[in-house]
């Protein structure tokens, strides 16, 4: 069997006295399509904020291709190939789309180099690749909404990842809107990169996912394929109430 | 190429007009307003780039200003070695501040290098070497020829110091460490997970920004002959570098240059012909209406005015 790109073991965090994650425990094969959902306020967040580095978890450990990370500080997990997108898009709004990119692109893969035009050229590529590219100069803070997802996963790209976590790119967005993202989340996951979802729009996340974890009050409550996680009486209960 | 020769030209102004018969009291003045051109450079480092207000200008100025009567008396050291070594002082200074205080974030960062104002004040007014709350008499050793006062050589060796700092901003600015920064003041969090490694992008601001305002203290000991606490770690000048890049605009080199320029003058000529407390006043007055009426500085409304040019044109 090959061995988990990412590995969570026991992991907990709380706030004050709230348990935002009591004791989660998963793996994501390399390659994987992982869905993870759960209701507002069940840890989804909280959960990804501990792979990436923005929080740090209290007990427990996240391995990513076998080392040890939940020490590290968030850049150095992202120079070793975690990146994510965030749920409220924040762009780096004094700066073009392009520049945007560069700026991953500058301080992950470009790092030991100097070729600057190589990395403006790298940047256009991915834009190009996210279906943006006429939209290359514009101001960040000048963009619509679906336009702002796709730039927070296009620069989560431009950090050249091996583990891509999406965390509701697509909430408020229109159906073809929805599809057009979820057409690039495949296509990137064709290309070799995990990709974690977090979402709340059941049929993107189900039509996208090989596999799913429901979390709620901070724990996993259901773990399966697409078809069990619907029919589990308990992530009904967690979202409909009982 | 265009900057280079800027660069060049400024230079041969300054010494130009230090050679020339030009009025004594022009290079006491213009000495001053150099200065705020450095001052305002560097505060414009960590405060314009990466958004971090820094309102402790006036501690790591005094330092710089303190590490050269040090040394003169000391060793009887050269300017040169003088202005390097406040350099030092205040860059490590810079980087202890920042070590500490740059976990902080907005307001709570600004309160607390308002705070280092006061312990190096309280530090200087307590050492007897340097003269303690009392001040420290200097002798000006005679000037350097073709310079033929010590007012004059100053004046160049601040132009020098000036144009220095404008470079070193502008290559912090348009290197990858300027877009690093601008990342930390637009999201510090995407910033992060972006892999721009923000405490330590803060920290080499902190420290740089500070080692300039340290350069810009060391000659005023020689420059007033005379040093004392309560006025080489006067809060204006926290103010005056904070307000100057503000109204000459944040995000471009220009910025800061414009607005040193600007308002020393104005400060100078209203000390000379009102008062020197007016001047004071000017500043808070002209950055309320810049706040209010161009929050992007000088910089801001000409490229509003060629934008509005191009698209009614």
């Amino acid at each position: 069997m090959v061995p988990p790109l990412l590995r969570i073991t026991g992991v907990s965090k709380h706030f004050g006295g709230f348990a935002a994650l009591s004791e989660v425990s998963l793996e994501v094969a390399p390659g994987e399509r992982f869905g993870l959902i759960g209701p507002n306020g069940s840890g989804k967040t909280t959960l990804i904020n501990c792979v990436s580095g923005a929080l740090r978890n209290e007990s427990g450990s996240i391995e990513f291709d076998g080392a040890e990370i939940s020490r590290l500080p968030a850049y150095q997990r992202t120079r070793r190939g975690i990146a994510r997108s965030f749920q409220i898009p924040r762009p780096f709004k004094s700066m073009s789309v392009l520049e945007n990119l560069v700026v991953p692109l500058e301080y992950v893969a470009h790092r030991r180099t100097l070729h600057t035009a190589d990395t403006w050229e790298e940047a256009m590529a991915i834009l190009r690749q996210m279906r943006m590219a006429e939209k290359a100069d514009s101001p960040s803070n000048l963009l619509s909404q679906v336009e702002l997802r796709k730039l927070e996963l296009a620069r989560a790209m431009a950090a050249r990842p091996r583990l891509l976590i999406s965390d509701e790119a697509m909430a408020g967005l229109a159906g073809n809107e929805v599809d057009e993202v979820l057409e690039i989340l495949l296509e990137l996951n064709r290309a070799g990169i995990t990709i974690i979802m977090i979402e709340h729009i059941m049929h993107a996340v189900m039509r996208f996912s090989q596999r799913v974890i429901c979390l709620d009050a901070g724990r996993i409550i259901c773990e399966g394929a697409p078809a069990e996680i619907v029919k589990n009486l308990e992530v009904q209960k967690a979202y409909l109430g009982a | 190429m265009k900057f280079w020769i800027g660069v060049a030209l400024a230079v041969a102004l300054a010494a130009g007009l230090a050679l020339s018969g030009t009025n004594e009291y022009f290079f006491y003045a213009g000495y001053v307003v150099l200065q705020f051109v450095v001052l305002a450079t560097a505060w414009n480092i960590l405060g314009g780039y990466a958004g971090y207000v820094n309102f402790g200008t006036a501690a790591f100025f005094g330092i710089g200003a303190y590490t050269a009567v040090v040394l003169f008396k000391a060793a009887g050291a050269p300017l040169g070695v003088q202005i390097l070594a406040a350099a030092c002082a205040s860059g490590l200074l810079g980087f202890g501040t920042g070590l500490l205080t740059l976990r902080l974030r907005g307001i709570f960062f600004s309160i607390a290098t308002v705070a280092v104002i006061f312990i190096m004040q309280t530090a200087i007014v307590n050492w007897r070497y340097v003269g303690g709350a009392t001040g420290v008499q200097l002798l000006r050793p005679p000037a350097m020829p073709p310079f033929d006062s010590y007012t004059r050589m100053l004046f160049v060796v601040m132009a020098i110091m000036a144009v220095a700092g404008v470079c070193i901003a502008r290559y912090i600015e348009v290197s990858w460490i300027g877009r690093g920064l601008r990342a930390i003041r637009d999201s510090e969090e995407a910033a992060e997970c972006s892999g721009v490694p923000t405490l330590k992008l803060k920290l080499f601001a902190c420290t740089v920004s500070g080692a300039l305002m340290g350069a810009a203290g060391a000659p005023l000991p020689m420059y007033m002959s005379f040093l004392e606490p309560a006025s080489s770690f006067d809060l204006n000048y926290s103010v005056s570098a904070l307000a100057m890049p503000m109204i000459g605009g944040t995000s471009h080199w220009l910025g800061p240059v414009i607005g040193a320029i600007l308002l020393g003058s104005v400060q100078q000529i209203v000390t000379v012909t009102i008062s020197n407390e007016i001047n004071v006043l000017v500043v808070g007055v002209l950055l309320v209406v810049f706040v209010v009426a161009a929050p992007d500085g000088v910089l801001g409304l000409l490229r509003r005015l060629k934008w509005f040019r191009r698209s009614s044109g």
